[in-house]
Parts: structure tokens; C-alpha cells; sequence
């Protein structure tokens, strides 16, 4: 199966697509040796700064640093316009989603969902039933996964992959490459109209203070992290202080007469919102994991009485959940009354027999996931594994088949990237990340997540991933 | 603030500090030992460092014998001594990296630099271009980190702690220092020439030398450099320079529970303010530093326990 992928840049033909017309010439005009001491110039200042991530199963503190390609992501105004719409009521629906089975459970009463599908799935949690959450919203943060699908000679079209609504990550890098960007290429700037993305903090705050508890006027808003071993700590920091909020650890907070207070130097101090990057499971070990260490205990107790907010609220991973996902269309026709503007990837559900069949039969040519995992761990690419690769995971599969779904191979497309031999084509998702509060609201862009191997599909920078800069142009 | 990001800043702070008077004390030793003298004698010096930071059991356990190469591998570079230097400033940048939010970005990169350039260095390197040459370095990254705090950091709380701890750490590390090597000296009471260079090496090593030349203008006598080192207000490494500052720093940060606190740092500080070297020569320096020492170790507890890990 030769598969032509879509490219970011080129046409089929060759040709440089227009809104890459301006890039194209300034790389044309710029000497190699100046782009290659600007990329080392990349490298040692992100060392420096240390934005790196830690790796899971490697050396216990073990950091490393996310490969930067210095060949931006473009995408025209007007494509923006059509996912940012998308985008919006893909979110409006999933909150709609939450709050409706938390509650009176109309979805599952008209039969759009297999009611156990929901109500069985690990990621439901029965202690939110019934419970009001501020403004009705579940999903403050989303990072919904795109990818651009098709090959050369239609035009490409975009795929929601993965909705994300616990904890994403990832929005601390788009901001760092924008302002590596900048400060690497600045003529760049000024070439072309980019729009900004820095302003993501200052929204994320405002996001934040208008989801604060009933009667709260001027909230203290905290950031949760598990601690400095968490893949993702320079993210929390970084947000942290960019919004100028406290970063917080479980220990730092404790609580009172359902009130939640963090230890400062000059006494408790109370906490009203609080972003979390912690698991649902760990949030609370009087009420989830026992053994949490990184929780804070009688947290849950406090908001359900409504006197904190949490973001996103426990149980959103119900929403989120791989065996949930074919579900979205339908929760935009049911909660909207509209047609979905963006696609969802056609999922076999493994725990359907004539799908697992299927699935069994066609493993080469399918991805296949874990419908739990995350971070590109516990997957089968068929396409780029080996024979012994498939013939393992086809016994995990029988093993177990209600834990995987499986989807076609996408042909992700394309973009231009640096690799040690020069200029060559490398596979690119997307993630822009969503804020729900009073509004539903974005900046323009998002996190684009490179596959550096070539052929590579797994853009996960656990998995040897890059990112880029991502530019919207504005008209 | 968040007493979590006191603790880390404090300790951030003292882990540099400490780091640093390793440097100097190792650095003194090393002088020293150039000057001509037993081998006995010279092993004693080393072994009185063990002693000084109690690690005389956890280095007999990865050593046989007490001699310079040993002692400076396990005090320099021995991850597994959490007291050596190549601890400390792991320590320094871990409890920096797990506040990164709350420094300026260059006191982050200053320490997190440090780490990594001593994170990549063998002992044997470190021999071989001259381990003096290594004790400069460390002492001059310190200096770098505390220059960058000071210099770019809001002069709000955090700054209180990183001060708190840099002066809390030096008071004990110049107690702890002058103690050893006024032991040594006066034991070995060899008088003339080898005493010159040996109350020199001391000096030098608290970046004192020039500055006793300078208050004095006298030849070095073992009580000036002990009055100089203790008592003078304006020598920055003085247990009265540090008690004042840790006096000062306390009312900046005091809050409902801190009044012993500050009530023992008080009288600390008196104490040494009102002291004349003669009657603390006469009543033995030893006895006088060991009392400091505690009384130090014992304000360290009262502020963990008032600001660092308050009980709800």
C-alpha cells in the first residue's frame, strides 16, 4: 500500500501553496550556514532555559530536551475560520455531553449511547452525579488532537483524533517556539501577519477567575502540579508564573470546613479555583487513590460543595475516552441540533465481534490503541511493524479485545522539516487548546507536534517528537 | 508565599552557601598542607574535616585510609556523600528547579548552569587541572548565583529567604571553619615563617587576607584573625555580620508564631555584638564556637517551624 501524503507546503504538482509563497522565498534567500547557526543557537538557549520534559522508563530525573524544527506550520486564515468553528462546537457539545450524564442522562435515555458504555466506564465517576459545577462547565481546558488526513491529490482534510479533556499538555511549547521563533528570525515576523498566541496565559486566567465559586468576587486561582518529576513540571511552572498564580503541590493545600486553604508563610490562605495537572485518581485519597501522596485529602468534599472549582471538574475523562470518541458526532446533532464540522476518524470497536473480526483480519494495514492509554504508549502502527510486532499485540487483543479500538492508518501530511540530511518531508498533527468558561475561546493555532523518524506516525514527544511553531495568518 | 516555596528557596540558598564554604575550608587544607610537615600530622588535617561534618563512619565505609587524594574525592565529587560539594550544588538546583516559577530567569540558569557543568566533570580532571583552580570555580559560580539573585530578584519575601538561608548556612560554615583550623594552629604552635603562611592560607580562604591587612595593618596574631572573623560588624563573612543580618531579615518576614524565633536570634546577635575576643579566648573558642553552633542549629529549627513547615 504507497500511500502520497498531503503536503503543508508543496501541491501534488510541485508547486509552493500560497500561503507558504513568503516562506518559501525567504529560506530560498537565507545561506544554509545562517540557518544552521540559528538552529544551534536554539538548541543551547533552550537547554539554558531548560525547557525540557522527563521520560517515562528511562533514568529516574532523566531530562531531555523537545527537538524545535525551525520550519514553521502554516495555515491560512480561512482554513483557521473553519476549524475554529469546529472546534467551538465540538467543545460546546462534549460540556453539553458531561453535564447532561452527570445529570439527568437524556443522551442514554434516547438511546444515542449504550447506556453501560458509559455508566461502566472506568472513567465515570459516580461522586459527580447530581453535582452543580460553576457555569455548568466540565472542560475549561481542551487539546483536541487534529490531524490532516488524504493524500496529494485531494485537498486534505482535517481529523479529530483525540478530544483530551483531563489534563493536556503541551501549550507551554507553542508559546516557547513563538518566542524562539522571534527572537531567531525576526525579518520573518515582519514578512508576513502572524497572529499572536503569548496572550494565552492572560486568557487562561481570565478563563479561570470567571469559573470561581458562587459569591467569590476576586478569586485566588492556583495551579496543582503533581511535583518537579512530572513530565510535564516546566509547563506548570511556566503557566504558573506566567498568570502569576501559585504553583502548588498537594502538600501545600489542606481543608477546612469544606474550604480550602494553602500554607503560606504568613498563615492559611483560602483557594478558590484550582487549576490541576493531577489525575482524577490522585486528586483525593480519602476518596480516590488511597496511596495518593500528591493529593490533597477532603478536596472532593469541598467541591461538591461548591466551594472551589476545579478545572476541568473530576470525571471529564468519560467525555475523552477512546470507546467514547465515535460517540461525538452524535452528541452535536443531539445536544446542538447541527451537522459536525469536523470529522471523526471511523473507529472499530473491538468489544463489537463482527469489528474485532475485522480488526484481526486487517491488522497490517490499521492503528490500533489502547482505550485508556495516552501519549503514544501501548499502540500498533500495522503499517510500519513488523511481522513478530503484529503477531504480539494480536494476542494482547485477544486477550482483552474490549480494551482497544482501531482505526484506519491515516495518511497524516506533511511538513518541510530539518533533519541531518538536509530539507525533508516529516508527518505533523495539530493541537490547539480550547478554554471554556463564560465564552469558548482559543488563540489561533496551536501545538504542532512533528514524527522527526521518517515514516514515523507517533508525533508524541515521548516517542521521539519535535514540535514547530505554528503561524495563522491573518488576512 | 507558599512556606513549600520558602523551604526550597532557603535551602536552595543554604545548599550554594554551603557549597561554597566546602570550597574554602578544602581550599585551606589544601594550602596548608602544601607548607612542609609530617605525613601524620597532614593526615590529621584531613581527617579533622571528616570529623568537622561528622562523616568519619560514612567515609571509612567506601575508604581505608584517611590521606588528601581521599578525603578531597570524597568532599568534592563522591555523589554518594550527600555533604560533598558535587551534592550540595545537586541539592542547590533541585530545590531551585522545583521553584524555577518564582526566580528570575537568569538565578534559575545561574544554578542550573552550575549543576550541569559539575554534573559532567571526573575527579581525575579536576586533579589534573588543579583542584585550586576548582575551588575558585566554586566559589565564583556562588558568587555568580548570589550576584544574579540579588541583582534581578523583586526584593519581596522570596528574597528574604534566599537571604535567610545564605546568612544562616555562612554563620555556622565560619564558626565551623575557624573552629578546625584555630585548633589546628594552636596545636601545632610552631611560631614564625610556617605559622605566617598557615594564618594566611585561613585568611585567604574567607577572602579575609586583605582585609585583615587592611583593619590591622599588623603582622596576623591568632586573636585578631579570631576577632576579625567573629566580631568585626563590617567583615561580610563574621558571625556578627550574619547575626545582625539574620536579625534584620526576621523582621521583615515575622508573622503570628515567630516571636521566639526572632527573640533568639536577638539574643544571638547581642551576644556577639557586646563580646570582647579576650574574654572569649579566656573562656575557650572552642566552647564559645560550639555554643554558636548550636544556637544556629537551633534558630534553623525555629524557622522551619515558624515559616518553612508551619502544623495547621
Amino acid at each position: 500500500m504507497k500511500t502520497t501524503f498531503f503536503n503543508e507546503m508543496y501541491e501534488a504538482g510541485g508547486a509552493v501553496r500560497p500561503h507558504y509563497q513568503a516562506y518559501a522565498e525567504w529560506l530560498t534567500a537565507t545561506p544554509a550556514e545562517r540557518i544552521e547557526r540559528k538552529r544551534a543557537e536554539a538548541d543551547i538557549a533552550f537547554h539554558r532555559v531548560g525547557i525540557t520534559f522527563a521520560v517515562y522508563g528511562e533514568e529516574s530525573g532523566k531530562e531531555r530536551l523537545i527537538p524545535f524544527d525551525i520550519v514553521p506550520r502554516i495555515i491560512p486564515a480561512n482554513e483557521w475560520q473553519t476549524l475554529h468553528g469546529g472546534l467551538r462546537q465540538r467543545i460546546k457539545a462534549l460540556n453539553a455531553f458531561l453535564h447532561d450524564i452527570y445529570h439527568d442522562q437524556h443522551i442514554l435515555d434516547a438511546g444515542h449511547i449504550p447506556r453501560e458504555q458509559v455508566l461502566n466506564n472506568a472513567q465515570f465517576r459516580p461522586e459527580m452525579m447530581g453535582i452543580d459545577v460553576a457555569a455548568g462547565i466540565y472542560a475549561h481546558i481542551a487539546g483536541v488532537d487534529l490531524v490532516r488526513a488524504g493524500s496529494d491529490g485531494k485537498d486534505g482534510e482535517f481529523y479529530v483524533l483525540e478530544d483530551n479533556l483531563r489534563v493536556p499538555s503541551g501549550v507551554s511549547y507553542m508559546i516557547e517556539d513563538r518566542k524562539m521563533m522571534m527572537r531567531l528570525f525576526p525579518e520573518l515576523f515582519s514578512r508576513h501577519k502572524i497572529a499572536p498566541v503569548q496572550h494565552y496565559p492572560d486568557m487562561l486566567l481570565e478563563n479561570l477567575r470567571t469559573v470561581a465559586p458562587l459569591g467569590v468576587s476576586d478569586p485566588t486561582v492556583v495551579l496543582l502540579t503533581p511535583g518537579a518529576y512530572n513530565s510535564a513540571y516546566f509547563e506548570h511552572t511556566f503557566l504558573a508564573q506566567q498568570m502569576g498564580v501559585e504553583l502548588v503541590e498537594g502538600r501545600d493545600l489542606f481543608v477546612d470546613d469544606d474550604t480550602v486553604f494553602m500554607r503560606t508563610t504568613r498563615g492559611p490562605q483560602r483557594v478558590d479555583v484550582i487549576y490541576r495537572r493531577l489525575d482524577d485518581d490522585f486528586l483525593d485519597p480519602l476518596a480516590f487513590r488511597k496511596d495518593s501522596m500528591l493529593g490533597v485529602p477532603g478536596l472532593l468534599s469541598a467541591y461538591r460543595a461548591g466551594r472551589v472549582t476545579l478545572a476541568n471538574a473530576i470525571g471529564t475523562g468519560v467525555a475523552d475516552d477512546k470507546s467514547i470518541y465515535p460517540y461525538v458526532p452524535e452528541m452535536i446533532r443531539f445536544y446542538l441540533g447541527e451537522e459536525p464540522l469536523l470529522n471523526n476518524v471511523p473507529t472499530y470497536m473491538l468489544r463489537k465481534p463482527d469489528d474485532l473480526k475485522y480488526v484481526l483480519e486487517h491488522l497490517p494495514e490499521l492503528v490500533v490503541k489502547e482505550v485508556h492509554g495516552a501519549g503514544g504508549y501501548g499502540m500498533l502502527v500495522g503499517p510500519a511493524s513488523t511481522r513478530e510486532q503484529i503477531e504480539n499485540f494480536r494476542l494482547r487483543i485477544i486477550a482483552a479485545p474490549e480494551k482497544y479500538i482501531a482505526q484506519p492508518t491515516l495518511a497524516l501530511s506533511n511538513c518541510p522539516t530539518f533533519v541531518e540530511s538536509g530539507i525533508a518531508p516529516r508527518h505533523v498533527d495539530l493541537r490547539p487548546f480550547v478554554l471554556s468558561g463564560k465564552n469558548i475561546d482559543m488563540v489561533p493555532g496551536g501545538l504542532t507536534r512533528v514524527a522527526l523518524r521518517e515514516g514515523s506516525l507517533v508525533v508524541n514527544s515521548s516517542q521521539g517528537g519535535g514540535t514547530k511553531d505554528t503561524w495563522v495568518l491573518e488576512d | 508565599m507558599l512556606s513549600r516555596t520558602a523551604d526550597h528557596l532557603y535551602w536552595m540558598s543554604r545548599y550554594t552557601e554551603r557549597a561554597e564554604n566546602l570550597a574554602r575550608l578544602l581550599d585551606v587544607t589544601y594550602q596548608m598542607s602544601l607548607v612542609p610537615k609530617s605525613v601524620a600530622a597532614e593526615n590529621q588535617n584531613w581527617g579533622a574535616i571528616l570529623a568537622l561534618n561528622s562523616l568519619e563512619s560514612r567515609f571509612a565505609e567506601a575508604y581505608d585510609t584517611v590521606n588528601a587524594d581521599n578525603v578531597l574525592r570524597f568532599m568534592v565529587m563522591d555523589p554518594n556523600n550527600i555533604s560533598s560539594i558535587y551534592s550540595c550544588l545537586r541539592a542547590a538546583r533541585e530545590n531551585a528547579h522545583a521553584v524555577r516559577g518564582t526566580l528570575t530567569s537568569e538565578t534559575w540558569e545561574s544554578c542550573n548552569m552550575t549543576w550541569l557543568e559539575i554534573r559532567d566533570q571526573k575527579f581525575e580532571q579536576i586533579l589534573s587541572s588543579g583542584i585550586g583552580q576548582f575551588f575558585e570555580w566554586v566559589k565564583l559560580r556562588s558568587a555568580v548565583i548570589r550576584g544574579v539573585t540579588f541583582g534581578t530578584m523583586l526584593q519581596d519575601e522570596a528574597q528574604h529567604f534566599i537571604r535567610l538561608g545564605g546568612l544562616i548556612e555562612r554563620a555556622d560554615n565560619t564558626a565551623r571553619i575557624l573552629d578546625v583550623k584555630y585548633h589546628v594552629l594552636r596545636t601545632n604552635g610552631d611560631e614564625g615563617a610556617t605559622d605566617f603562611y598557615q594564618w594566611g592560607a585561613l585568611l585567604r580562604s574567607l577572602s579575609a587576607f586583605e582585609v585583615y591587612r587592611k583593619v590591622y595593618r599588623d603582622v596576623i596574631t591568632p586573636a585578631r584573625v579570631a576577632e576579625l572573623l567573629m566580631l568585626r560588624l563590617d567583615m561580610p563573612r563574621s558571625l556578627h555580620a550574619c547575626t545582625r543580618g539574620i536579625v534584620r531579615v526576621l523582621e521583615s518576614i515575622k508573622n503570628g508564631q515567630s516571636a521566639e524565633t526572632e527573640r533568639l536570634a536577638g539574643i544571638l546577635h547581642a551576644h556577639i555584638h557586646y563580646a570582647r575576643i579576650d574574654d572569649i579566648l579566656a573562656r575557650g573558642l572552642h566552647e564559645y564556637l560550639t555554643d554558636f553552633m548550636d544556637r544556629i542549629y537551633e534558630l534553623g529549627e525555629g524557622i522551619s517551624h515558624d515559616f518553612l513547615m508551619p502544623a495547621t
